[in-house]
């Protein structure tokens, strides 16, 4: 009896997470999903409309525009924080004797949100008062620095801020692998005669492909979800260069009063996001079989 | 654990020192730029902030704008400062982290050492909805909360904020249990041990460091919430974000840059302060297990 | 141990709540975003005189994006069963809430107070809905105003623009003194801001029938692409640094003679007072040359929602009634930079600019030349406003020619009905 209790308890003890994750996720989702097919404005509606929602939604030269964003920001953002953090890490990593000192510099920035540097950031893009006004008053006339008021550059000024927000994170990731590197290795390649950044490029980095992995995923999860960072730093401007599918799918369910194509694009955001990350969670899931 | 030797240093020369060095101190000064123009412009009047240099150090300080932003500053009809809604988010905030950081301890060890037939498949739900899009979530939670009587009260807000902590808290737990002898486990299974004594007795003990990755995470993204924190919210329950995003956002007002900074600077103390003081902890609690693919 | 001082923080927490959520009799919950020092100061008069007849107010300010946040959390509050009692809304979303019935009925006190003989016509396309009043107007801004420099004025001729050519005339001058003629805010209201006043200044007739009945003859024909061709040519009076700007950095740059003038409606006096500036001395302020005698109004009123509790209703009323109080509407619009949403209250406590705008409202009002302005949601619902919006700002932003324009508004706002 006692026996079959403690057989079942591990259950028991899951239980309530598991079922308010399939409420208050996989449940929403479907609701999501019902609504795209629906012509709610403003509050939901239940008339269906089959996939009219998703017609349109491709229609939207903004939509459009969302997307080629996500590609541009998704990839630069992740390629260069990781590539910064992975950096970082090697460099702290070289007995600094100001780690303690440095190491929360870089990292303080995640602890902040886009409410809080916004304007700091927009203000420092902005080249009538920001950075490329400081440098004309120190003399260097011919420098020019204004991306944010341009429409095919916009978008990069928000890697900037992006990456600045989340490479310190992405450091702290990666110093944690070198940390974990086993000593032996190490000793072992430097008997055979290597050295310096040989043997980071030849035996460390490729020990630290899980960290790559995590560092992927939370990378990839924060620039799905940006948000804040675009209506911080540009409103989604100049004029619509900067929008970006959380920015789009906000904006058309809650101040545009068409949830239905709101809706649409959330599925379609989610489709995107469970692509990318569905894998990942299979090779978790395989890895963590082995153990 | 604690075996950060650095061993895996470079021996380079001198010039080499120095580069790496000068890297890492540009790195510091792109990082604290911000911050500084935060800072020095939250210690300016506002018609030397009108005059331009946002980097120029004051000319006159003051800390005026500090207090304005604390205590005196218009966030809605009364000018109460950002005072009054601190304790609102630290109600919100306290509750929210511990209640998820349990829960994902207690759901990384059923999954790491008494997985079960399905485990596997739970664990891969936890861990998809850390992906979820708040915004979708907004509508119907809205309405489940009011079913539930818990609209606009700080309850609900715990509620929200546990329920979407806990795929991470989870993900965190579990790589790092699945790290942990699990001979130790069964060897107090054998002894008589039950569930709950074998997490207290024998893994509760040693989770410090990923306890503290978790609450360091979970506390920073519940204080930053600004969506959850103005859609279900009451008059009487408003977090920091919200009042900061009042003081900071007004559409059709004069706006004061030099108290915007100051309340912004306020509002992320709590943050910082967890992330300076921790920081330590955390890349020691990173490399115990959070990285682990 | 740990789990006990978890649950205790938890139940405190959940006791908390319970104190706060229970509601004590006469409350009116306000959802609002006027955050900003002044704005906040005004409405804290009908706090207070609530507070004297017994209504306590409960504060719900939620800023942001001119409301857009609020609106959110509406929805969301709305959705949940938990609606304040009292929103500050503008134009086509009272009417939304309205059809949705969600609104209670304010007839009564509208009714023993007259209200229907005070407000102008345009307004009450907003506040009533089916014939029954939902909402109390607290004010109406209008937004085809120009704000320019005096000096800056004086060294380009000195006399101010009345019409297209002049204005034109006026913007060169200052280009050839060095300044920057026009300031302006590059954020997709802002530009539709401007976007209106060119559209008006076409004629009322051209005003109505693109921006009121989306006539798709006059929302893609040559006036319209003349509008566009007007756009193109002020936006070439604008500096290169306009993206992004807020409003009242374009202000700062009028004040302080960086610029010439801007464009923009009557609550950017508020800077310019906040500046020591004089109307009449140091600035000026005119109608969009070409638009003189018409208004394009937005108002900002508060929606009641409908309220169970026969206490709440009570208060409700009384604060609907308060807001339409003639001494209200006076003290918060002369902070405001506003003006009353009646017609009979006193300008004694205006100043110049205040005084004409009054004027120019009961003109228009008389004249029936009083236009719920585009830019600010006040001539089309949501969707389209925003849809016009893309295209506005696309070809400020150099993304369309003026008749890919024109073309583009027409397929936006079919696309978006």
């Amino acid at each position: 009896m006692i026996d079959r209790f403690q057989n079942w308890l591990p259950r028991m003890v899951l239980a309530p997470s598991f079922f308010l994750v399939l409420i208050f996720v996989y449940g929403f989702i479907l609701y999501t999903g019902y609504l795209s097919m629906t012509d709610s404005k403003m509050l939901p509606s239940y008339n269906w409309v089959g996939f009219a929602n998703y017609e349109k939604l491709f229609r939207l030269r903004h939509w459009n525009t969302a997307i080629t964003n996500l590609a541009i920001f998704g990839i630069l953002y992740i390629g260069i924080s990781s590539a910064i953090g992975l950096l970082l890490a090697i460099l702290l990593d070289q007995k600094i004797r100001a780690e303690g000192f440095i190491r929360p510099i870089y990292l303080y920035p995640m602890a902040l949100s886009f409410i809080v540097t916004g304007t700091a950031w927009k203000w420092f893009l902005d080249p009538g008062i920001g950075l490329e006004n400081t440098m004309h008053q120190w003399g260097w006339a011919s420098f020019h620095f204004n991306w944010i008021k341009d429409r095919n550059y916009a978008i990069y000024t928000v890697v900037i801020a992006a990456v600045w927000q989340s490479s310190g994170f992405v450091m702290a990731m990666f110093l944690a692998g070198l940390r974990g590197v086993d000593n032996e290795i190490i000793k072992a390649a430097q008997i055979d005669g290597a050295t310096g950044f040989r043997i980071y490029r030849k035996i460390i980095i490729p020990m630290m492909r899980p960290v790559f992995l995590s560092a992927f995923v939370v990378l990839a999860h924060l620039a799905i979800k940006a948000y804040d960072l675009v209506v911080a730093l540009t409103g989604g401007g100049p004029g619509r260069a900067t929008e970006l599918p959380a920015t789009f799918m906000y904006s058309y369910t809650f101040t545009r009063n068409q949830m239905g194509v709101g809706a649409s694009s959330a599925i379609i955001m989610l489709i995107m996001i469970f692509s990318i990350i569905v894998p990942y969670v299979y090779s978790e899931l395989r890895a963590g079989g082995k153990r | 654990m604690s075996g950060a030797t650095q061993d895996n240093a470079l021996k380079g020369s001198g010039a080499t020192r120095i580069i790496i060095y000068t890297v890492l101190i540009l790195f510091m000064i792109f990082y604290l730029l911000p911050l500084y123009v935060m800072l020095t412009n939250s210690l300016k009047p506002l018609e030397e902030i009108r005059g331009g240099d946002m980097l120029a150090l004051p000319k006159n300080w003051t800390i005026e704008p500090w207090r304005a932003a604390w205590s005196y500053a218009q966030i809605g009809v009364q000018p109460t400062g950002l005072k009054p809604y601190f304790i609102n988010s630290i109600f919100m905030v306290v509750p929210a982290v511990l209640i998820s950081t349990s829960l994902g301890a207690l759901n990384g060890y059923v999954l790491t050492k008494w997985s079960f037939r399905g485990s596997d498949l739970v664990f891969g739900l936890l861990l998809l909805a850390c992906f979820i899009p708040f915004q979708i979530v907004l509508i119907p939670m809205a309405r489940i909360l009011g079913i539930l009587g818990l609209a606009g009260t700080t309850s609900g807000l715990v509620l929200v904020h546990t329920i979407y902590g806990l795929g991470f808290t989870t993900l965190f737990f579990r790589n790092y249990y699945a790290a942990f002898p699990t001979e130790l486990v069964r060897a107090a299974q054998i002894d008589g041990a039950g569930f709950f004594q074998i997490f207290w007795r024998i893994l509760a003990p040693s989770s410090a460091p990923i306890a503290v990755v978790t609450i360091i995470w979970q506390f920073t993204n519940v204080w930053n919430d600004f969506l959850f924190g103005v859609s279900f919210a009451d008059f009487d329950s408003i977090p920091m974000t919200v009042a900061l995003n009042n003081l900071v956002n007004s559409s059709t007002g004069v706006k004061e840059y030099n108290v915007h900074f100051a309340g912004a600077i306020l509002a992320a103390l709590p943050t910082l302060i967890v992330y300076i003081v921790s920081g330590r902890y955390f890349v020691r609690g990173l490399m115990a297990g959070a990285v682990k693919g | 141990m740990f789990m006990k001082s978890v649950l205790r923080i938890t139940v405190s927490a959940a006791v908390l709540a319970l104190g706060g959520g229970m509601a004590s009799a006469g409350n009116v919950e306000v959802l609002h975003w006027w955050t900003s020092g002044g704005e906040a100061a005004a409405l804290n008069v009908l706090k207070d005189d609530l507070a004297s007849k017994g209504v306590e107010w409960q504060d719900m300010p939620v800023a942001g994006g001119g409301g857009e946040a609020a609106m959110t959390a509406l929805r969301a509050r709305v959705t949940a069963g938990n609606a304040p009692t009292a929103v500050q809304m503008l134009g086509f979303d009272i009417r939304d809430w309205a059809a949705e019935g969600a609104l209670a009925n304010l007839d009564d006190v509208a009714t023993s107070e007259g209200w229907d003989a005070v407000v102008p016509d345009a307004l009450k396309a907003f506040s009533k809905y089916d014939g029954h009043w939902v909402a109390a107007p607290v004010n109406v801004h209008s937004t085809n105003w120009v704000w320019i420099n005096k000096k800056a004025l004086d060294a380009a001729g000195g006399k101010a623009p009345t019409n297209w050519d002049e204005l034109i005339a006026v913007l060169d001058a200052m280009k050839a003194n060095g300044i920057t003629p026009l300031a302006h805010g590059g954020q997709a209201w802002q530009d539709a801001t401007i976007f209106d006043a060119v559209v008006l200044s076409m004629g009322n007739d051209f005003y109505k029938a693109s921006m009121i009945d989306l006539d798709e003859n006059a929302l893609g024909g040559d006036t319209m692409v003349e509008v566009f061709n007007r756009m193109a040519k002020l936006r070439s009076y604008v500096d290169d640094n306009f993206s992004g700007r807020d409003w009242n950095l374009a202000s700062a740059m009028v004040i302080n003679g960086e610029a010439g003038m801007q464009m923009m409606g009557d609550w950017a006096k508020g800077e310019f007072l906040r500046a020591d500036q004089v109307p009449g001395k140091d600035f000026v302020c005119i109608r969009f040359p070409g638009t003189q005698g018409s208004v394009t109004f937005n108002s900002d009123q508060f929606a009641m929602f409908k309220v169970n509790d026969p206490e709440a209703q009570k208060a409700q009323k009384l604060m609907a009634s308060a807001v339409m109080s003639p001494v209200f509407q006076s003290a918060f619009n002369v902070v405001k930079g506003s003006v009353p949403a009646r017609t009979d209250v006193p300008n004694d406590a205006f100043d110049d600019c205040g005084k004409k705008g009054m004027a120019d409202l009961a003109e228009a009002n008389a004249n029936g030349s009083l236009f719920g302005s585009m830019a600010h949601g006040h001539a089309v619902p949501a969707s389209i406003k925003n849809a016009m919006y893309d295209v506005v700002t696309a070809h400020f932003n150099g993304e369309y020619d003026a008749k890919e324009a024109a073309a583009e508004l027409v397929a936006a706002v079919a696309d978006a009905k």
